[in-house]
């Protein structure tokens, strides 16, 4: 398979995300302030491999994640997640390692775009990141921000992904955005 | 309608009459660069895009300063790859080894960056050169692939936050007291998204080290960039550096702020940021005891000449503590040669210090200073978060280089006032 048909893949699973696709999948709780050293420490910086990072993700704060997270699972912070440096190394080791989506009470800028750039979605909701806990099931709807709780069918709402940035999704990342938008004009 | 420095920058670069927090903007970036650490990622992503050449082969600078001397094969192999590209690309401002030093000092140190710039940065720390009166941010390396390719990203303007600090500073108060005490003050997420600028008579007298300090922390408050206007302190630093005219930009009257925060400077002390957050900050008197194993002065942060020439004042005919280790690491390979002319190398040497080529260190954890588990450091760098230079059970205390320089010839933490008649 060559770039254009991974790319094309990756597109057609993208579009398939924001458009209503659920989310489910066990809830890792963390707490406020996560920064991207906690994420992945800077000592694992010197390889840019997502497998390889996905093995270091949160390797100090929670050494059982990376042996324990299953495909799809859910990530639960609070306030200014993802603070601290630039390295998409941290939302890159977060996805690689199967998380699907990051629900907090805010996240650190520089993360936050990283993660649309890749592809990671993350959603805003305060009530959601204080009252879902961790071993928790939930299930996501990225289109309408609706976060549902298993064992007691609880709704939460969270704010809507902006526009551009499901634009971005949609596209297929930053990447295919680019590709689409810029180089043809 | 009035605009703030920042949203001037970005108008400007945007082709825009005007702008306000909040817009989505495409801008056309002055310069770029990536490190080590991130360019790896960013090529990758370049290629990706399927374009042969960089926007701007003088535009995009890469820098290796994290992981060098090369730590291991891994490091090395990420640095080859980055060199290889350079060389492919033709990049006129690749720098590695002796030409090389901290991304952050090097890049104002040599003329890179004017007044009136839109730096972006595959570094969280790209932010520091708004001391020179330019709009500067970081990114991750997928934005920094795609702006190699394209020269343009897309941002969002940021609401401002104006903080106005006024006052004569203590003795032993510098830059880094001032951005260390913002940030105790409005906490880590205290300027999420926002842009930091920076006014008031404390800060049209300060020196462009120290404004460079204070920029550079802007993002440990969470802001999106830190600003100061350019002045004559600002201008004649550039003059000395670069044939190219500045573009200087001003804020207007009148124009919005999301908050003005206002400081009295004349109350404050020596700061020290406790372990494990840049806002976890106490004064100097109200420390206790705090024994440390380790003191580093040096990086982004405070690496320039003048942060050496404190340290230097204070370590002038003392010596470390027993069992403490003092790293010194100067910014770049000139500030180097400068302290070495000075005679500061040889005062840190007979105090005990080990010196370090420039480099990015200790600072996250990566090479040449890491602490074991219990151990305690005292360094001047931006952030202590949990395992940020070693073990997760080691602690890093933030300060200013006269304080960590007291603090390793006291073996705790302390100020160049405890040292009298010692």
């Amino acid at each position: 398979m060559n770039l254009t048909d991974l790319n094309v893949l990756k597109k057609e699973e993208k579009k398939r995300m924001v458009r209503g696709m659920k989310f489910g999948g066990r809830i890792w709780k963390f707490g406020d302030d996560i920064d991207t050293d906690l994420i992945i420490p800077a000592r694992f910086l010197n390889v840019s491999e997502g497998s390889e990072l996905a093995k270091r993700c949160f390797a100090d704060l929670r050494p059982d994640f990376a042996r324990s997270v299953s495909k799809g699972d859910i990530i639960v912070a609070g306030r200014n997640f993802g603070c601290g440096s630039s390295r998409e190394h941290a939302p890159l080791a977060i996805k690689e390692a199967g998380i699907s989506v990051i629900i907090a009470a805010s996240f650190a800028r520089i993360f936050y775009r990283n993660a649309f750039n890749i592809g990671l979605p993350l959603i805003e909701s305060f009530d959601a990141s204080k009252e879902l806990s961790d071993g928790d099931e939930a299930s996501v709807d990225l289109e309408s921000g609706i976060i549902e709780r298993s064992r007691d069918g609880k709704i939460y709402e969270a704010k809507a992904i902006p526009p551009f940035m499901a634009e971005l999704i949609e596209a297929g990342g930053l990447v295919e955005y680019t590709r689409s938008r810029k180089l043809k004009s | 309608m009035a605009m703030t420095i920042t949203e001037k920058i970005l108008a400007q670069h945007a082709n825009l009459d005007r702008v306000a927090p909040g817009d989505l903007i495409e801008v056309k970036v002055d310069r770029t660069l990536a490190n080590d650490i991130t360019a790896p990622i960013a090529i990758k992503v370049f290629k990706q895009i399927g374009v042969k050449e960089v926007f701007d082969k003088d535009k995009v600078t890469l820098v290796a300063d994290h992981f060098v001397p090369n730590k291991d094969i891994d490091s090395a192999q990420q640095v080859k790859l980055m060199r290889d590209f350079a060389r492919e690309q033709a990049l006129t401002h690749y720098y590695e080894g002796g030409d090389s030093g901290i991304e952050h000092v090097i890049l104002p140190e040599k003329g890179l960056v004017l007044p009136g710039h839109l730096v972006i940065g595959a570094d969280s720390h790209t932010c520091t050169y708004g001391a020179l009166g330019a709009f500067s941010t970081g990114v991750g390396s997928t934005d920094l692939g795609v702006i190699m390719a394209t020269g343009e990203i897309w941002l969002k303007v940021p609401p401002t936050i104006r903080v106005e600090i006024n006052g004569t500073r203590k003795p032993y108060v510098g830059g880094k007291d001032l951005i260390l005490h913002l940030i105790g003050l409005i906490g880590v997420e205290g300027a999420l998204y926002s842009s930091l600028e920076f006014a008031g008579e404390t800060v049209d007298g300060l020196s462009m080290s120290q404004r460079l300090t204070m920029a550079n922390m802007a993002i440990e408050a969470g802001g999106k960039n830190g600003i100061f206007e350019p002045d004559d302190a600002t201008l004649s630093f550039v003059k000395e550096r670069s044939l190219l005219n500045p573009v200087i930009f001003k804020s207007d009257n009148g124009a919005h702020y999301e908050r003005v925060i206002k400081i009295d400077a004349s109350r404050l002390e020596p700061q020290v940021a406790f372990p494990h957050s840049p806002a976890n900050v106490r004064e100097l008197s109200k420390v206790g005891t705090v024994a440390i194993d380790q003191a580093f002065i040096g990086s982004c942060t405070n690496g320039s000449l003048e942060d050496l020439q404190d340290a230097a004042e204070i370590l002038k005919g003392r010596h470390v503590a027993p069992g403490v280790r003092l790293i010194v690491i100067p910014g770049s390979p000139l500030i180097y040669k400068q302290a070495i002319m000075k005679g500061l190398v040889e005062i840190f040497l007979d105090a005990g210090a080990v010196i370090g080529p420039p480099c990015c260190g200790p600072c996250l954890g990566g090479h040449m200073g890491i602490l074991a588990a219990g151990e305690r450091a005292i360094a001047t760098t931006n952030r202590n978060f949990i395992g940020r230079m070693g073990h997760p059970q080691s602690e890093v205390y933030l300060s200013n280089p006269f304080v960590a320089a007291a603090s390793a010839i006291l073996g705790k933490i302390g100020g160049p006032d405890e040292l009298k008649g010692k």
